[in-house]
C-alpha cells in the first residue's frame, strides 16, 4: 500500500473535535477528522501519495480542472467546520507524511496559533471590491462652449475640457474610494487593502478601484453589511462576499 | 453557534445563514491561493509556482465569468469542458497580444493622421519653385 498523506485545512482549539460534522468528506471523498494536539487540532483528510506527493502535487497544481476542485472542497470543508468552531485556514496545498509530524509541528507553533485563534474568534472576514461606475475616459457627448471658436481651437479646447474633467472624475473616484474604506474600517477590527494589480494579470475588470477585506465582530455583522448596502456614491459600485472564514486575516506572528 | 443542517461540501445550501452566497470559484480561489497560513509541510511546493499559477487561472476565471455565469459543476463534471480550459487560457493570452499589437497600431495611425491634417492646406509637391 503506498503512503498516506495527511492534508490540512484548518487549525483551531482542542475542542473543534467535537464539532466536526460526522460524514464530512475532504478530498478524493475522504473522510474529514480532527487531530488533536494538546490545546491545538489540525482539521485534516488523508490523501494518497499519488496524487500529493511533491512530484505529483506540482503537477496536479498546474491542471487547471484539478485546481478548482481541490480549491472548492478546500474551502468547503473550512467553511464547514468554521462556521461551528473558529479555526485558522491553511493555504491549498499543506501536506505532511503523517499524523506525528502534524502534531509535532502544533506543538511547535502551539502559541502563535492561541494567539491567532483568539485574535479571529467570533469574527467573520468579508470582501468589500468597489468598482468605478463610470468609465473616467470616457469623453463626453454634447459640448456648449466652443461653438465660436474655429475648428482648430475648438479641438484643442474640448481635448483640455475632457483632460481636466477626467482628472477631476479620478480625483473625485479616489476620494469615494478612501471615503468608503474608512467607515468600513472603522466599523471592523481589522482590515487589509489589497494591491490592485494589473487587469491582465489579475483578472479583475479594469474599473476596479478597491479590493479590500474587512475582519468584523460577528455581533455586529448586520451594521456592517448594512453600512456596505446603504453606501451610496455616484461614483462607485460595491460588491459585498462573505461571510468567510477569516482567510485574509490568518497569519502567525511567530516569536 | 451549531448551525443545524449544515450542508455536505460541494453541495448548495438551501437557505444558508445569513448573507450572500460565497461560492464564486474568483473569489474562492482568491483566497485559497493568496491568503490563509502557510506552512511549509513536509510536501514542499514552491509558492513561487503557485503565484504563477494563481495568474493564469485568474485569466481564465475572468475570461469565463464574463462570457456566462459558470454553475459548480461546470469545472468538476466536464472533462471535455475542464480539458479544454488549458486551451482557453492559452488563447485568452494570445488574444491580450493582439489587442495590444492592435491598440498600438490604430495609436500608431492617429498620431501619424494627426501629423498629416497641417500639410493639406499646402501646395503639392514642390515642382513651381
Amino acid at each position: 500500500m503506498s503512503d498516506t498523506l495527511v492534508y490540512l485545512y484548518a487549525v483551531g482549539r482542542a475542542a473543534l473535535r467535537t464539532v466536526v460534522p460526522a460524514g464530512l468528506t475532504g478530498i478524493a471523498g475522504a473522510p474529514v477528522r480532527a487531530l488533536v494536539a494538546d490545546r491545538l487540532a489540525a482539521v485534516v483528510s488523508s490523501v494518497d501519495a499519488l496524487g500529493f506527493g511533491a512530484e505529483a502535487l506540482r503537477r496536479n497544481l498546474d491542471d487547471l480542472s484539478w485546481l478548482a476542485a481541490t480549491a472548492r472542497t478546500h474551502h468547503s470543508v473550512v467553511d464547514a467546520v468554521w462556521r461551528r468552531e473558529p479555526v485558522a485556514p491553511l493555504r491549498l496545498g499543506t501536506v505532511y507524511v503523517g499524523d506525528d509530524n502534524v502534531r509535532a509541528m502544533l506543538h511547535e507553533r502551539e502559541a502563535a496559533f492561541l494567539a491567532l485563534l483568539s485574535r479571529i474568534r467570533g469574527r467573520q472576514e468579508w470582501g468589500v471590491k468597489a468598482f468605478t461606475a463610470t468609465d473616467p475616459d470616457v469623453e463626453p457627448d454634447e459640448e456648449g462652449d466652443g461653438a465660436e471658436l474655429r475648428p482648430g481651437a475648438a479641438y484643442l479646447q474640448r481635448k483640455r475640457e475632457v483632460r481636466d474633467r477626467t482628472s477631476r472624475l479620478r480625483a473625485e473616484v479616489h476620494d469615494a474610494v478612501e471615503d468608503l474604506h474608512r467607515v468600513l474600517a472603522t466599523s471592523a477590527q481589522q482590515s487589509r487593502r489589497y494591491v490592485l494589480q494589473d487587469p491582465r494579470l489579475s483578472g479583475h475588470p479594469p474599473n476596479l478601484v478597491l479590493n479590500a477585506a474587512y475582519l468584523v465582530e460577528q455581533a455586529t455583522s448586520s451594521a456592517f453589511t448594512s453600512a456596505v448596502d446603504g453606501w451610496r456614491s455616484p461614483y462607485l459600485q460595491v460588491e459585498l462576499t462573505g461571510p468567510w472564514a477569516p482567510y485574509s486575516f490568518a497569519t502567525l506572528e511567530e516569536s | 453557534m451549531t448551525a443545524g443542517g449544515m450542508a455536505v461540501p460541494g453541495r448548495p445550501r438551501p437557505g444558508a445563514d445569513s448573507g450572500p452566497q460565497s461560492s464564486n470559484l474568483a473569489d474562492i480561489l482568491e483566497r485559497v491561493l493568496d491568503k490563509g497560513i502557510v506552512i511549509v509541510g513536509d510536501v514542499r511546493v514552491n509558492l513561487l509556482d503557485i503565484e504563477l499559477l494563481t495568474i493564469k487561472i485568474r485569466l481564465l476565471v475572468a475570461s469565463v465569468d464574463k462570457a456566462r455565469e459558470i454553475g459548480i459543476d461546470w469545472w468538476e463534471h466536464d472533462p471535455s469542458l475542464s480539458k479544454g480550459s488549458r486551451e482557453l487560457a492559452e488563447e485568452n493570452r494570445q488574444l491580450l497580444e493582439r489587442i495590444r499589437a492592435l491598440e498600438a497600431r490604430a495609436a500608431a495611425r492617429r498620431s501619424r493622421g494627426g501629423e498629416e491634417r497641417p500639410k493639406t492646406g499646402r501646395p503639392r509637391g514642390g515642382g513651381d519653385e
